[in-house]
């Protein structure tokens, strides 16, 4: 219920935007390949879906794939070090480092080394998740209660046991909003590697679009890139409220 | 069975000698209470037992067999009731038998019914009070299948009328059940109140100071706080500690 009360105003405000946009298209008759408005990117959005519909499909799939190895990489290696604080002391600097080199330019390397199959945008994808991922499941890990930590000494538990029984339940909060960072940028990061040079995918209609000056194209890209990162985080939540079922039952307290 | 001996045991941190030459022992199904100013080192004997730390010098046996450094011999209530909060309130007085491979769910379902727990068994340790927290704290060491039980001020978080309920409830569950218990308090008359012996420490290094064996009748009604006997008892503990100051 509380939902319904509240969501109403993002939604009237997204349609204010629109209604001003197509008003202000009209009555200062700019032309379309410069900023078509939204009714006509909603026909082209429409009318073009045989066109574009497999350009989606193959982001999807590059997506999800990126996304998954990506985050598996970085689950594991928060783990490994965690685990081993002295490789976390060598390594941690370094993966930060690493968040400095700018993907557009490292790009274009990736390319001239593995060439244009779907390995370089794989990897171009898992260095967009991994750092996010790794990050906040380390933070997660080092958010352990300190006398949970002490009872479960005393009670005999070891190394195996403190880890699965708390650490590893302890970052699961962190380990969930580093995904919801990672599913958004892992969508962007497949729209990248497929600028690059790609047969399908929503970055190669859009490059497509814009070269021969099909604006409202582009804006039909950006919608569907949006949708993805919507939809993304939406199943990522929804798996968040199941796994994490204890965090939110606080409220209704007790004595 | 549960017999803790500890013998001449002495553990100093960077020169700073904090125990020397304890001894004490805690016999089968005895209840008894350690008393003795912060910083005493008490939270350090408890280390040495539950085998955190290892002693500089001197033995901890338990049942006869030598458990210095040793993890996992005894069943511990801390300070703060430290439940899992992922966890039902069921999950989390099992842990320490899950800790050792032996779960019992069933005995687990009874023992909390006793503690009048019953119907929050799926419920999260974040939906119960304070007092119910502690008392699911106490059930997961009572579950546990080690002889011993340890409670480290498990009350003194406590107000105060949560404190009274709870030591009767501890009596009664003790009564009951007659494990063996050590507990350490800052409070004088829970001490009175619960133990069958109370062990004096001295503090820096801690050493026993005194020892004395209460002869207060089980099992023990709350009225046997307001009796002159135990207003002597108090004196003469409060003497005990007040000379070391």
């Amino acid at each position: 219920m509380k939902r319904i009360k509240t969501g109403w105003r993002p939604v009237a405000a997204i349609l204010l935007l629109l209604l001003v946009w197509e008003v202000a298209g009209r009555v200062a008759e700019i032309p379309s390949w410069l900023l078509p408005a939204p009714s006509q990117i909603w026909m082209e959005a429409v009318a073009g879906w045989e066109d574009y519909k497999l350009h989606l499909f193959s982001t999807i799939q590059l997506t999800l794939l990126g996304f998954l190895i990506g985050t598996s990489i970085g689950i594991a290696a928060a783990v490994c070090l965690h685990l081993l604080p002295k490789l976390r002391q060598t390594i941690y600097p370094l993966m930060i480092l690493s968040q400095n080199i700018p993907i557009i330019v490292l790009a274009p390397l990736l390319v001239i080394w593995f060439g244009f199959g779907i390995l370089p945008k794989l990897i171009i994808i898992t260095l967009v998740c991994f750092f996010p991922i790794a990050v906040a499941t380390l933070d997660g890990f080092r958010q352990t209660s300190p006398d949970l930590l002490h009872y479960l000494k005393m009670a005999g538990a070891d190394k195996r046991q403190i880890f699965w029984k708390l650490e590893w339940p302890t970052s699961l909060p962190s380990l969930f909003s580093g995904l919801k960072i990672s599913a958004t940028y892992s969508v962007m990061g497949a729209v990248i590697s497929e600028w690059l040079g790609a047969q399908q995918g929503i970055g190669v209609y859009m490059t497509l679009a814009s070269s021969s000056f099909r604006t409202d194209r582009v804006f039909v890209a950006i919608f569907f890139i949006m949708v993805l990162c919507l939809l993304f985080f939406i199943v990522i939540i929804t798996i968040e409220k199941r796994v994490i079922r204890w965090k939110k039952k606080g409220v209704e307290q007790h004595g | 069975m549960a017999d803790l001996s500890i013998i001449d045991v002495s553990k100093s941190f960077s020169g700073r000698h904090v125990l020397e030459n304890l001894s004490l022992s805690v016999s089968d199904a005895e209840f008894v209470s350690i008393v003795g100013p912060s910083g005493s080192g008490k939270s350090t004997l408890f280390h040495l037992i539950g085998g955190l730390l290892e002693p500089d010098s001197g033995d901890i046996y338990l049942d006869g067999k030598r458990v210095n450094g040793k993890r996992g011999a005894i069943s511990y209530m801390p300070q703060s009731p430290s439940l899992l909060p992922w966890r039902t309130v069921l999950e989390n007085v099992m842990l320490g038998g899950e800790l050792l491979g032996e779960k019992n769910r069933e005995e687990a379902i009874s023992m909390m019914a006793k503690a009048g727990l019953s119907g929050y068994e799926e419920a999260y340790p974040d939906q119960l009070s304070g007092g119910m927290k502690q008392r699911a704290a106490f059930i997961r060491s009572m579950l546990s299948p080690q002889p011993l039980m340890c409670l480290d001020e498990p009350f003194s978080a406590l107000d105060e009328f949560t404190r009274l309920d709870m030591q009767q409830w501890l009596l009664s569950m003790w009564e009951e059940h007659r494990r063996s218990i050590l507990f350490v308090t800052h409070n004088i008359e829970e001490a009175l109140f619960l133990s069958d012996r109370i062990i004096v420490l001295s503090s820096g290094p801690a050493q026993v100071k005194a020892d004395f064996t209460i002869p207060f009748p089980r099992p023990r009604k709350e009225s046997v706080v307001l009796s002159q006997d135990f207003l002597e008892w108090k004196k003469t503990i409060y003497q005990e500690l007040r000379v070391m100051t």
